[in-house]
């Protein structure tokens, strides 16, 4: 496929804390380029600058130097904790991001139970965030980031503290959810074989500063299993890759 | 040979349903989960039994007290006409629960805890709100506010009889000033406490500055607080008290005033029932105020043990 419609443009991205000469280089002259609709994942050992990244392409921090192009695209960016508003309902928690953006009210109901259908979740609309198991809170979050209609999605080890069974179901969900809506995902994560399941490339980053180190394309088809031959086989040579880098660090 | 036929005219025709069918699975999956993952309700319980529960204790405590408190009046260690029976005291409570006057004096000393409560809920709440949003605000008045919490509120009555005379204004003044730095704090500990992650959520729908306060800060400071009022209101409670025994104000015959008044005509069983009046409308709004809190607790899932 060749790109010709760009979601995400990373040019020469670097991200510095604090001033010199006690700064931290966090990311170092990162490029990336994440075509519309495609579904890139990001990996690397702790310290690579992962969710600095995200956070720089969400607009929530600026870079030190660098170019980040997100084109129009509305973006939105989701944690590894739901991060969902106690005193709202599951219902209320997709409202508000309609809300914001100005929906118009009897619109709004309609659009949230269409929303928690997309996320299978139409049925919990009236209970509280904390009625709800970590994974269905997951899947709220994702139901509020679609209503900002978003067409980029960041995702920052959004399943990391689920367990192994809920992340597997989830990663289907979000595989059909991505389908559905065409979206473009930048999905961070330290776990090898998920990026392998879900992305269409996976760019492994370096650590202290996070650089770009290779990045693979990944050709099985979909849907993919997360304990198949294929994604084991990938994720292995990925995962030598990282051993190499986390070693680099030990002297 | 015809089975095999059909079996791969399935497999040709039936892309489509296949994969609808693969699709309801999935869905049968993740709804299957959520129904293992949540916890099955638990038993509730009677509205009697789940009362009684909660009384007995209390009813336990008090009947302690009063057989304490009758032990010490047998032992004669002081006349009976000082230190009456608990009895005489429950008939002289019963005299005045009859009386127009007595409630006419609940009533004043009631109206004017809630309007000073109510003036030191604004006063506090702006302070609080402009002092958690403005840094050099912060550093010029953040310690002062903790300051005056701490100030005995019976200080401020001489500067008050001063400034308004023996009148209503000197009692508003002080309960005001006992009351307000406790809800200030109240709202400051919360916003300053909101959670970063609910902070980030907000900004990446889109909120910033007042919106963001509106929509996230505000709401999330909630319980803190809730919890700031109530201290708030302790304190406007023990204002006031001191206040009706220090500013008497003509004509106008307060808890304060008929307590004074009480112990005066040295009739003490009197004065030890408005002591148990004004527990009791202490413990009244203390319950108030727990509702309120365990509910919205109970709301956000805070609770302990869940």
């Amino acid at each position: 496929m060749t790109i010709t419609d760009t979601g995400i443009d990373l040019t020469a991205v670097s991200k510095f804390y604090g001033r010199a000469p006690a700064a931290v280089h966090a990311l170092d002259e990162v490029s990336l380029r994440v075509g519309l609709g495609q579904f890139v994942c990001i990996l690397g050992a702790s310290g690579c600058g992962k969710s600095t990244l995200l956070s720089l392409v969400a607009g929530l921090d600026q870079a030190s130097g660098g170019d980040i192009d997100t084109g129009d695209h509305r973006v939105s960016l989701m944690f590894q904790e739901s991060a969902l508003f106690p005193w709202l309902t599951v219902a209320g928690n997709v409202e508000i991001a309609l809300k914001v953006r100005g929906v118009p009210k009897p619109e709004r109901r309609d659009r949230v139970t269409e929303l928690l259908d997309t996320v299978r979740l139409a049925d919990f609309a009236a209970k509280r965030p904390h009625e709800l198991s970590g994974g269905m809170r997951q899947r709220v979050a994702l139901a509020r980031a679609l209503a900002q209609d978003a067409e980029v999605l960041l995702m920052d080890e959004p399943f990391g503290a689920l367990d192994a069974m809920t992340r597997d179901l989830l990663h289907d969900e979000l595989e059909r959810i991505w389908r559905l809506r065409g979206l473009t995902v930048l999905f961070v994560t330290h776990n090898v074989r998920e990026a392998v399941r879900l992305g269409d490339r996976v760019v492994l980053l370096s650590s202290r500063p996070g650089r770009v180190l290779a990045e693979f394309d990944v050709d099985h088809p979909r849907p993919r299993r997360i304990d198949s031959a294929e994604v084991a086989e990938l994720s292995a040579g990925i995962t030598d890759r990282l051993r190499e880098e986390v070693a680099r660090h030990g002297h | 040979m015809a089975t095999d036929q059909r079996i791969g005219d399935e497999k040709s025709t039936d892309g489509n349903s296949t994969d609808e069918k693969g699709t309801d699975e999935a869905a049968a999956r993740i709804t299957g989960l959520d129904a293992l993952e949540l916890a099955p309700a638990g038993r509730t319980g009677r509205f009697a039994e789940k009362l009684w529960r909660a009384a007995w204790p209390k009813l336990l405590a008090v009947l302690l007290a009063v057989l304490i408190w009758q032990l010490v009046v047998w032992s004669g260690w002081r006349p009976e006409f000082v230190l009456p029976s608990p009895l005489w005291v429950w008939d002289e409570l019963t005299v005045q629960l009859l009386d127009a006057s007595f409630w006419d004096a609940i009533r004043l000393t009631m109206s004017r805890a809630v309007t000073g409560f109510a003036i030191a809920v604004i006063v506090g709440s702006v302070v609080g709100a402009a002092v958690a949003r403005f840094a050099p605000l912060r550093a010029a008045i953040g310690s002062l506010i903790t300051g005056l919490q701490t100030m005995p509120s019976i200080i401020w009555f001489p500067l008050a009889i001063l400034l308004f005379q023996l009148s209503e204004n000197a009692i508003l003044f002080v309960v005001v000033l006992g009351a307000a730095p406790s809800i200030a704090n109240g709202l400051i500990t919360g916003i300053d406490y909101v959670p970063t992650a609910w902070r980030r959520a907000g900004r990446v729908l889109g909120l910033r500055g007042v919106a963001l306060y509106r929509y996230v800060i505000l709401p999330a400071s909630l319980p803190s607080f809730v919890s700031g009022l109530k201290q708030g209101w302790a304190f406007a409670w023990r204002s006031l008290m001191a206040g009706e025994l220090l500013v008497i104000v003509p004509g106008a015959l307060s808890i304060g005033v008929r307590l004074q008044g009480a112990r005066e005509l040295n009739d003490a069983p009197l004065l030890i029932a408005y002591i148990i009046v004004v527990l009791i409308i202490g413990i009244i709004v203390d319950m108030l105020f727990n509702t309120v809190d365990s509910r919205l607790r109970r709301r956000w899932g805070l609770e302990a043990g869940q």
